[in-house]
């Protein structure tokens, strides 16, 4: 099918939410709109940020997702308990692929379950004993911990325990920052508000725990990459580009991140913000209070980090952006190698995305690196700023979709027949049982990294092997084929 | 009565930035903007007013102010 047209665009999302009780469609089509690089502010032509309805399937996480999974959670010297009922954080344990090094269960602690696992007689008479008892505990059988923090689940916020006073108290006896966060999971209407909450609990117990100290010892060139969670390696592939270019990555938030990277990091000279969703609140609080400038970047793509690298240079003197140059030319041939392997078997492939973050934005250019186009994209838990971010990456009359339900994901794509859909794990099977190639595009399917020039690479591999897959050919029974079919499939 | 950073834009411009609302805006006019004065109304490219009281000496941004809504 050839690209939809702004008018068949605005049928098909009439035509979907058709089915919709009236009230339900009036929510709805508030989140639906076709793209116009016209309007300079999404709030005219989108809602975003707002409670999903009742009785319909959305993808979104909660604020403790958002706390124990997303920000606090890679930091690795840190442990952190998931105070509630067990099932929180077993679940969610190890999921996100976070790679960091050390070892576990010695001086890290990245992949482990801690959790006070919450009984009946703790909700009834409160928990705050067990958990002084279990900061004990870990003190002495993880001594190399540098911290903890308390991510707090549902019933803590519902029954009232005071974590904020067991941490002062555990802080004093064990002589460690213990950090409680306010992350109940019934909080907000999405992760979203998690990593808020995490932002600020960062901001009133890590930040400033090192303004008098002056033992660390700065140059001009330092810099924090924040906001990149280092999913397959994503920071560290990012993290060589920056040190070819002649900085000095003195903080990485939070993949792969230690507690005296964030406690040093108002001492960089410039924040480098990958996720501008999960930590924009951190960064323009260190711009206010420390004076320290934050750009977003994008390593997404050669035509991307091109243009990031040479804004990142901007903020330095002029041997940075020299090097910058050099860093361009130098990983040209490799990326050139990969575009002309890889453009010709992907060229004006159509893609849909819906997932969150940075990625429904972000990603967009390093497909149209290699000749594919986004025909449709949509976050889970955006705010209207990224959405102003996101109109001028898109092309003309695609769908935007906010907090898409699963009725309508699969209706939009069963109209807009896409050669492939990165979305999250919830969604892979449906539309691979559909017969439509699939990336999980939350934790890169399990690959990665796909930042940076190495990580490019490895992004357009993988997308060749997903839509290229010959198992797209199979999906009906040999004998229900006809014969032309038959004939056809041979002499192919 | 939001709390609201204002930044220095890439281009110049004062970015009027309302936390909870998400909402970011380049600031079009300030009623009072002279080298040791700066508030009065502000308005937004989106046009909605704030007002703020006049201070003195000018603040330096970024910075957070709480800010009223004109009319």
């Amino acid at each position: 099918m050839t690209t939809m047209t702004r008018e068949e665009t605005q049928a098909l999302i009439q035509e979907v939410l058709e089915v919709y009780p009236e009230k339900a469609k009036k929510d709805r089509v508030l989140h639906l709109t076709v793209n116009d690089q016209g309007v300079e502010q999404s709030k005219k032509c989108i809602t975003s940020n707002r409670k999903s309805l009742p009785g319909v399937m959305t993808i979104r996480g909660c604020a403790y997702a958002g706390s124990k999974g997303v920000v606090w959670g890679p930091i690795k010297d840190m442990i952190h308990i998931s105070h509630g009922p067990v099932g929180c954080g077993q679940y969610s344990r190890a999921g996100r692929r976070n790679y960091y090094v050390g070892t576990t269960g010695i001086n890290t602690f990245g992949t482990m379950n801690f959790t006070s696992d919450f009984q009946e007689k703790d909700i009834v008479f409160g928990g705050d004993k067990k958990l002084s008892k279990i900061l004990t505990e870990i003190d002495q059988l993880f001594p190399l911990n540098k911290g903890i923090t308390i991510q707090s689940e549902c019933p803590i916020g519902l029954i009232g325990d005071d974590i904020e006073a067991v941490s002062k108290q555990g802080a004093k006896e064990l002589e460690k920052p213990i950090v409680p966060v306010r992350c109940e999971g019934f909080r907000g209407v999405s992760q979203s508000l998690g990593h808020h909450i995490a932002n600020d609990a960062v901001r009133d117990w890590v930040l400033g725990n090192r303004d008098n100290d002056t033992s660390f010892e700065v140059t001009p060139y330092d810099v924090t990459i924040i906001g990149d969670y280092n999913i397959g390696g994503d920071a560290w592939a990012s993290r060589t580009l920056l040190e070819e270019m002649g900085l000095r990555v003195i903080a990485q938030w939070s993949g792969d991140g230690t507690l005296a990277e964030m406690e040093n990091t108002p001492k960089a000279k410039l924040n480098l913000l990958h996720c501008y969703r999960s930590m924009n609140y951190v960064s323009r609080h260190m711009e206010e209070k420390y004076g320290i400038p934050w750009m977003e970047y994008n390593f997404f793509g050669p035509t991307k980090i091109a243009e990031s690298l040479r804004k990142i240079a901007g903020f330095f003197d002029e041997s940075i952006q020299i090097k910058a140059e050099k860093v361009i030319e130098k990983y040209k041939a490799e990326f050139d190698a990969v575009i002309a392997k890889y453009r010709p078997r992907l060229e004006g492939k159509r893609v849909m995305l819906y997932v969150g973050g940075l990625r429904p934005r972000h990603i967009i250019g390093a497909y149209e690196d290699l000749g594919m186009e986004v025909v449709g994209t949509g976050y889970e838990f955006a705010h209207n700023d990224d959405y102003d971010r996101t109109i001028k990456e898109m092309g003309n009359a695609t769908l935007i979709y906010d907090d898409v339900t699963g009725y309508e994901f699969e209706e939009f794509v069963k109209t807009v027949k896409p050669d492939l859909i990165g979305s999250g794990i919830k969604e892979k099977y449906i539309f691979q049982k559909m017969g439509i190639p699939f990336r999980q595009m939350h934790s890169w399917d399990y690959s990665g990294p796909y930042h940076g020039y190495d990580g490019f690479a490895i992004f357009a591999r993988d997308m060749d092997m997903t839509i290229n897959n010959p198992c797209w050919n199979k999906m009906q029974a040999p004998w229900l084929k006809s014969e032309t079919e038959d004939a056809s499939a041979e002499a192919a | 009565m939001p709390n609201v950073m204002i930044r220095i834009k890439d281009n110049g411009a004062l970015l009027f930035y309302i936390a909870k609302k998400d909402q970011e805006d380049e600031i079009a006019t300030v009623e009072v903007d002279t080298d040791n004065e700066w508030g009065g109304v502000v308005e937004l490219t989106d046009g909605s007013k704030y007002y703020i009281e006049p201070m003195s000496p000018r603040p330096s941004f970024p910075t957070t102010l709480r800010f009223k809504r004109a009319e």
